[in-house]
């Protein structure tokens, strides 16, 4: 009777203990996470300029951050920036991570190389991308001195085009990391597959197009979730790379955010701001973690 | 803080200078600034030095970045969290919007002890001040309207600097047909910013400069002054080489050291640039005003502003701080290292180059006859939030050709309105 | 493979190779030029000759503030601050991934998919209500300010990686252990942990990256003399109105990268196996 007892006890504490461990952890990011949520929604709500304050303004801020060219130019730029660095980015990760696992003899260093990117802070690598972007000392400087003197490369400068620099740099950081990924995926799938394909006279693109890049679906998942999330919050790059310039022709939400809460004053109009973004990534996380659920659901 | 708490602390700050005054109280002063490279760095460290003697602790909080962007950033949380420095460096209009948020520290105190009434140009005082009481200390004073040309690039043209804008882009051409770079310029927004002010003073003068960007009046913003202004603006740009745009204002000096190219318009840092590389005012380049700004001057002064402390030990320590930044040996130490000018009406100038002795007297001519305006793209002469607006339309019709001037001038117009 | 096709293949990689390695090799060459030769020749050109000075200096004697002792005091405080909210953050998410697998209970789900938008949340917005939290905790200042914040923001992406590797452990290993007695915490210890070496390695890559290379986070919530080295190099680096020097910038940003390349460079291997482990899974 005794043991039953204890163990009737033992097992409501087991059912217990899991909730008991993960529940401060659970329970602190869930309030610092939607808390802050609310607590920037209010601001852009309030009349907040140098720092913040509860008075009810009503949709003033919403309204000024509309009417200002910069935001639109900001929003344009996420436009551009989010398909080009996603596009681009998974198709020459995947193209990497393809090449490399051909057995290659030196993947090792290889890999390191495009991995590297990664771990610099851009803070100076953006000083380096600037240089040698730079029309004047930079690439179209060295070509033309190669004896190209018709050859420009005048991105950088243009602000027509200087977004797209910062899609280069931006490349040139994440894909690498992207590769990792895919290669992972490529060595997860099973050999006997690719073999049986062979056997049947598949060549290796069609094998790679028909069943390789198929089965890689979730990864391209991840990638375009990790990448997205990049782009949204993409900062450092912008402030490095052009520092929103020339004029404000590379501004991108994040940056502009910055400028408008913590450079102006005008903290009303960066929380507003936040709020839109917050409002983006909402469009794009909710549907994944729609089918997180569901991909756990079948699995467990 | 409440309101009744943060007066009880005024009370005990200002107690805290009146009454321990010359006792031996030793706190700490906390001090956030973004002066972090060499000469700027030893700069600061006189006053450390200064405040040791004093038998203080100086706490340092350096943070670099944006002309401040960075610092202002922390600034920001660091009051949120209730938990400010003990000193800050704010500049401009930017203090009056602090000090109205509340918790700034009153040193009427050592200001009168220390005569900044006197000492202190009118316009400087005035701007340390909120509602009456000094709440912060003033540094040093930057002329931003200068131009700097490579000596020997001028004596090959055979021309001398010029005294208007008509004369500028004939030098300029002659440089263009030498084959050298007329203008030097950094393509950041404050560098477009920079060159627009000098643009608007040396066109409309410092009358009308203080009617358009000073006060932001709407009739001289949409005036024909202010249009003839942002043509002359714009023409400048076709002087200018293709790699300018989101180069450091140091590189740009670089070219005119190098003879690559004529001319830059900056402000007196640029001459730290200068003596960097070995070179001399006067035998190897020139600083002059900028065209058609002799008789004005456009300063960006640095200044510290106090927050209040609670422990009256690091009250009397900030106090020692105000009084040591005004102090003629620190304003000597200080700016001959910093290649900026003494805000103290009455400093000595013998130790100093040229350059600095020009913008001395200019910055006492001016002072008197009006002359002396606040710099708008150093952020010395409207709100944040106003300048950052204009700046944002100056430096879109600067880097966009398809933006015609009386475009420009309605979207600065309109960006002046910004709240 | 025909040998032509090899010979493309390894070209192809080549020149790939070139394109990451080309801000690295602006980098290299600029710090060890001299000033003079920055100052005078192409940004590009290969160096006339080798000067350490300008590491010499990054290291130990560059002014970042009335200090002029270069990163090193930075480079310590970093190690003080990534090695605690590394390990708990990691250990958080391990335990969370543990019951969110094989613990379920109802709403896990729901809590997990709220948590996981905080991978997403940008960093500007958590600034100021950030720093209001820590004036109520009075944690403002502190190495362990800075610990609590890098563990708040970093859980969500640890707990999303053990979970995701955790789900293709088989449940039967846990129901069997139960039947054999085994508790909670002895299970974890004993059957999951051993597992999990290549997910421990791919969220301390992670994790390590992000707080070693955290800026913003760094220069808000960090008191005078605890400040991380991304702050050191961003004193060093950007001035105001003071004189550049190109070549120390440029050491210093390799110096302050080099904890993290040493990383990627050893652990690259079990980056990529443990991811193929199971991280990537959608």
């Amino acid at each position: 009777m005794a043991t039953q007892e204890h163990s009737v006890g033992q097992k409501r504490f087991d059912q217990w203990l899991p909730k008991l461990v993960v529940a401060p952890s659970f329970i602190l990011s869930l309030i610092f996470i939607y808390g802050f949520i609310i607590w920037n929604g209010y601001l852009s709500f309030s009349t907040s300029r140098m720092l913040p304050n509860y008075e009810w303004a009503g949709m003033v801020q919403y309204e000024s951050l509309w009417q200002n060219a910069r935001w639109w130019v900001a929003i344009k730029n996420l436009g551009i920036f989010g398909v080009l660095f996603i596009g681009i980015g998974t198709m020459l990760g995947l193209f990497l991570a393809i090449l490399l696992d051909q057995k290659i003899r030196v993947e090792g260093a290889l890999r390191s190389i495009y991995l590297y990117p990664m771990a610099l802070s851009f803070i100076v690598t953006g000083t380096a991308w600037k240089w040698i972007l730079n029309p004047s000392f930079g690439l179209e400087h060295l070509v033309q001195s190669w004896g190209f003197p018709n050859y420009t490369f005048d991105w950088l400068v243009n602000p027509e085009k200087a977004i797209y620099t910062v899609v280069i740099a931006g490349v040139w950081q994440s894909s690498g990391f992207v590769m990792a990924l895919f290669l992972a995926g490529l060595r997860g799938i099973d050999d006997s597959i690719i073999k049986a394909a062979q056997v049947d006279g598949a060549s290796l693109p069609r094998i790679y197009w028909r069943i390789i890049i198929p089965s890689l679906r979730p990864v391209f998942f991840s990638t375009i979730m990790i990448l997205a999330h990049l782009a949204i919050k993409s900062f450092d790059l912008v402030m490095a790379l052009t520092n929103r310039g020339p004029g404000y022709s590379t501004d991108m939400p994040a940056s502009f955010m910055y400028t408008m809460a913590f450079e102006r004053g005008q903290l009303g109009v960066g929380a507003a701001s936040s709020t839109m973004m917050l409002a983006m990534l909402a469009a794009i996380v909710v549907p994944y973690l729609y089918s997180e659920l569901r991909g756990y659901k079948k699995n467990g | 803080m409440s309101v009744k708490l943060s007066t009880m602390f005024k009370v005990l700050a200002v107690a805290g200078v009146t009454t321990l005054a010359g006792a031996a109280f030793a706190g700490e002063v906390e001090v956030l600034h973004w002066w972090t490279s060499g000469g700027e760095a030893k700069s600061v460290a006189e006053l450390k030095k200064m405040l040791q003697a004093k038998g203080h602790t100086w706490k340092d909080f350096a943070v670099a970045g944006g002309g401040g962007d960075n610092a202002m950033t922390v600034l920001k949380s660091r009051v949120v969290s209730g938990n400010p420095p003990a000193a800050a460096q704010i500049k401009g209009p930017a203090i009056q919007e602090w000090a109205a948020e509340g918790g700034v520290a009153d040193i009427s105190a050592v200001a009168k002890a220390n005569n900044w009434d006197k000492v202190l140009p009118p316009v400087v005082a005035s701007q340390m001040k909120y509602k009456g009481k000094y709440v912060a200390a003033p540094v040093n004073v930057h002329r931003v309207n200068w131009l700097w040309i490579n000596k020997a690039a001028l004596d090959k043209v055979g021309a001398k600097a010029p005294a208007n804008w008509d004369e500028f882009f004939k030098l300029a051409d002659k440089f263009k047909a030498a084959g050298i770079i007329p203008v030097a310029h950094g393509g950041q927004d404050w560098q477009d910013f920079t060159t627009f002010e000098a643009v608007v003073l040396g066109v409309g003068g410092a009358k009308f400069y203080n009617q358009a960007l000073v006060k932001l009046d709407q009739t001289a913003l949409k005036s024909p002054t202010m249009l003839k202004a942002l043509q002359t603006f714009k023409k400048i740009h076709t002087y200018t080489d293709k790699g300018a745009p989101g180069r450091d204002w140091n590189l740009a000096t670089a070219m005119v050291i190098q003879g690559k190219a004529g001319m830059q318009i900056m402000g007196d840092w640029a001459k730290g640039e200068f003596q960097a590389a070995g070179k001399k005012p006067g035998s190897d380049f020139v600083c002059a005003a900028t065209p058609g700004s002799a008789n004005a001057y456009t300063y960006n002064v640095d200044s510290f502003v106090m927050f209040q402390q609670k422990d009256p030990a690091n009250a009397k320590a900030q106090a020692d701080l105000a009084a040591s930044i005004l102090s003629p040996e620190f304003q000597q130490v200080f700016n001959l290292n910093k290649g900026s000018i003494p805000v103290r009406t009455d400093a000595k100038m013998d130790a100093f180059d040229d350059c600095a002795k020009q913008s001395n007297k200019d910055f006492l001519a001016t002072a008197k006859n009006g002359g002396l305006q606040p710099s708008i793209a150093h952020g010395m002469a409207v709100s944040p939030a106003a300048a950052g607006a204009i700046k944002d339309a100056v430096s879109n019709f600067w880097n966009t050709d398809s933006v015609t001037p009386q475009q420009a001038q309605a979207q600065i117009a309109q960006a002046a309105m910004t709240k | 493979m025909a040998k032509s096709t090899r010979f493309i293949l390894y070209t192809v990689l080549l020149i790939a190779a070139l394109f990451y390695l080309l801000p690295m090799y602006v980098m290299l060459t600029t710090s060890v030029k001299t000033m003079d030769e920055i100052r005078n020749g192409s940004l590009l050109a290969f160096p006339t000759g080798i000067s350490l000075e300008a590491w010499g200096k990054a290291w130990d004697s560059a002014c970042t503030g009335i200090q002029c002792s270069g990163l090193k005091p930075f480079f310590w405080n970093s190690v003080k601050i990534v090695v605690p909210a590394v390990i708990l953050s990691t250990m958080l998410g391990a335990i969370n991934g543990y019951v969110l697998t094989k613990w379920k209970f109802k709403g896990s789900d729901i809590i997990f998919s709220m948590m996981l938008f905080g991978v997403f949340m940008p960093l500007q917005v958590v600034l100021l209500p950030m720093s209001q939290t820590l004036g109520w905790m009075g944690l403002t200042e502190s190495v362990w300010g800075l610990v609590t914040v890098h563990v708040l923001m970093g859980i969500a992406s640890t707990t999303l990686f053990f979970r995701n590797y955790y789900v293709s452990i088989p449940d039967e290993l846990v129901k069997a252990a139960t039947l054999d007695g085994a508790g909670f915490f002895r299970i974890f210890w004993r059957i999951i942990l051993p597992l999990s070496t290549p997910i421990i390695m791919v969220t301390f890559i992670w994790q390590f990256t992000n707080i070693w290379n955290d800026f913003l986070f760094g220069v808000v919530f960090s008191g005078s003399d605890s400040k991380p080295i991304t702050v050191g190099l961003n004193n060093l680096v950007n001035t105001s109105t003071g004189v550049k020097e190109y070549n120390v910038d440029m050491a210093a940003a390799i110096i302050a990268g080099l904890p993290t390349m040493f990383i990627y460079f050893v652990a690259g291997k079990y980056f990529v196996r443990g991811l193929t482990a199971g991280a990537v899974k959608g």
